[in-house]
């Protein structure tokens, strides 16, 4: 996915020095007792109780329309925390992040409800991402069709606590791409349900990037990576170690990681 | 992809943001917009309400019995105590104490289940604000609706209660509405203020426990404050007497029960009890907004 007219790059994510730092309450010291906490606030140190993670340190970058973006490095290196950043969900520490349009995660499995009945929570599930009722009830049936949910009888109308933990994850993925959107990003998403469900994933991933103006990827899938994106980030410890063409990226990405 | 030359080079990335017109992510817009981004939430505020409702019970034999049994058993409980034990009725009739103590448990419930509700509605729900775009004060709204439902349940075991007790349904049961209105607007605006203070020191979900507790007794839920306090000085029954708990449930005692008339309210109720609703409304919005870009930070 080139632009289609070079030199007309038309940029739709800007991040400029982008900080982004967690404050965790109860982590200070490896002591959770009631009197070392007792003793933090009386001791008045700077913030007691809280410790600070920084998680993205300093990312700056520029992607523009039409191009798909892997991000890439190892666990805890801030890859989900900085999509969830340029989504506009976490508050930057410092630095900016400028977007066209309003990017959106992949994944409504924070509003969806384990002890509603499958079809309620594809109702809330497709309230919650900004779908009007007509929408829904236009995509409800595709939805459902889709997650394959009731291949084996009438499941829908089960709570979704009764569901495997395919089913569920097949349902979650079914509800979070029925919209389209300007800016998606994903985020590990494509390693769900059996097979012919991850080829099938695959293709409305593929189908929504079309329409997507410009697509993020999280995955540790360096094949995904490489047959979708055709440009990676590179983040470790919260920095960004490389930006460029995905194969030059993931070359250096596997002779790092020892492969 | 950056060794091509472009026109762009050299901007700084502020200035290319504002070239082609793109905006801070998550910044909080204003006012007037954001009142119209949550009017478009609309669906998803009592999708969600209804949601929570019907999921507090699901797993429960009884299943949706309970949102009926729930404040029954509750309000046998208060009776049995204060009614047969404690005997806090004070020379009320019978006949009026009761459904002025079951009244008045519902009608604190409601404010005091939407405090706690909207004290956690950031803090317990970030893993839905650190996913997905809405107005966050969709979050608090939607609890408080939430309650509001729980209590239109309460209200069937109120009206049996009150025509057990000889209070037949007339015209003045219609002032429920309004009342009921106000207390909710009240509550919507204390939820949103709780939620703010919530996000942001998660403890507070441990201290308003006592707090609410504190609020209930002192507001007359099992006793009637002007008889209770009948040797103390004035000044302290007013207080008590004009807070926004209070002036509620004695609103409803006063539309539903035949023997509780308005020589029991203060004065000039209907204007303190709006005042009260678009006081909490109207702030509890406005300090909810100022803060919409910081929920979600962890």
């Amino acid at each position: 996915m080139a632009d289609p007219i070079p030199g007309d790059k038309i940029p739709t994510v800007i991040a400029d020095e982008l900080h982004i730092v967690y404050r965790v309450n109860g982590a200070k010291t490896g002591k959770g007792s009631a009197t070392s906490a007792l003793s933090r606030i009386v001791r008045r140190g700077d913030s007691p109780g809280v410790r600070k993670v920084h998680a993205v340190r300093g990312v700056s970058f520029v992607s523009y329309r039409g191009e798909a973006v892997g991000l890439i490095g190892s666990n805890g290196s801030g890859k989900s925390t900085l999509l969830r950043a340029i989504a506009g969900l976490l508050p930057a520490e410092s630095g900016h992040v400028y977007t066209d349009g309003q990017p959106s995660l992949l994944g409504v499995n924070a509003a969806l409800m384990n002890d509603l009945t499958g079809e309620r929570n594809v109702i809330l599930g497709g309230l919650a991402m900004g779908m009007s009722r007509e929408e829904i009830k236009e995509r409800y049936q595709q939805i459902v069709d889709f997650s394959g949910i009731n291949e084996k009888g009438d499941f829908i109308t089960l709570p979704m606590r009764t569901y495997s933990s395919g089913m569920a994850a097949r349902l979650r993925f079914s509800i979070a791409a029925a919209k389209d959107h300007d800016v998606l990003m994903i985020d590990e998403a494509l390693a769900t349900g059996d097979r012919s469900f991850q080829k099938r994933s695959e293709d409305r991933i593929r189908e929504l990037r079309k329409h997507a103006g410009t697509v993020f990827l999280v995955s540790h899938n360096n094949k995904s990576i490489r047959d979708t994106c055709d440009r990676v980030l590179w983040l470790e410890r919260g920095e960004l170690r490389m930006d460029g063409p995905t194969d030059e990226v993931l070359k250096e990405y596997e002779k790092f990681t020892g492969k | 992809m950056s060794d091509r030359p472009s026109p762009d080079d050299g901007l700084s990335a502020a200035g290319l943001a504002a070239k082609y017109g793109l905006a801070v992510s998550g910044a909080r817009p204003r006012l007037v917009e954001y009142v119209r981004q949550l009017w478009g939430r609309r669906h998803f505020i009592l999708a969600f309400s209804q949601a929570k409702l019907t999921a507090q019970y699901s797993q429960a034999k009884l299943g949706q019995l309970w949102q009926v049994a729930t404040p029954l058993l509750n309000a046998a409980v208060y009776f049995f105590i204060f009614g047969v034990i404690l005997e806090a009725d004070r020379g009320m009739p019978r006949e009026v104490y009761i459904p002025f103590l079951v009244t008045g448990v519902f009608v604190f419930t409601f404010t005091q289940s939407s405090v706690m509700a909207g004290v956690r509605a950031i803090s317990g729900n970030l893993g839905l604000v650190r996913a997905l775009h809405f107005p966050r004060a969709a979050l608090p709204v939607s609890f408080a609706l939430q309650q509001l439902q729980q209590l239109l349940f309460s209200m069937i075991v109120l009206f049996v209660v009150s025509i057990g007790f000889g209070s037949y349904p007339k015209l003045s049961w219609l002032l429920i509405i309004p009342a009921l209105v106000l207390q909710f607007l009240f509550n919507t605006g204390l939820a949103l203020i709780m939620a703010r203070w919530g996000a942001s020191t998660p403890d507070l979900a441990q201290l308003m426990p006592f707090v609410m507790r504190t609020w209930m007794y002192a507001s007359g839920v099992m006793f009637s404050i002007p008889v209770m306090l009948a040797d103390k000085p004035q000044w302290l029954a007013d207080v008590l007497q004009w807070n926004p708990a209070a002036i509620y449930m004695d609103l409803m005692r006063f539309a539903l029960i035949d023997g509780y008339g308005s020589e029991n309210l203060p004065p000039h109720v209907w204007a303190v009890a709006g005042g009260w609703a678009a006081l909490f409304a109207l702030g509890g919005f406005v300090y909810f907004w100022q803060s919409e870009e910081r929920y979600g930070r962890g």
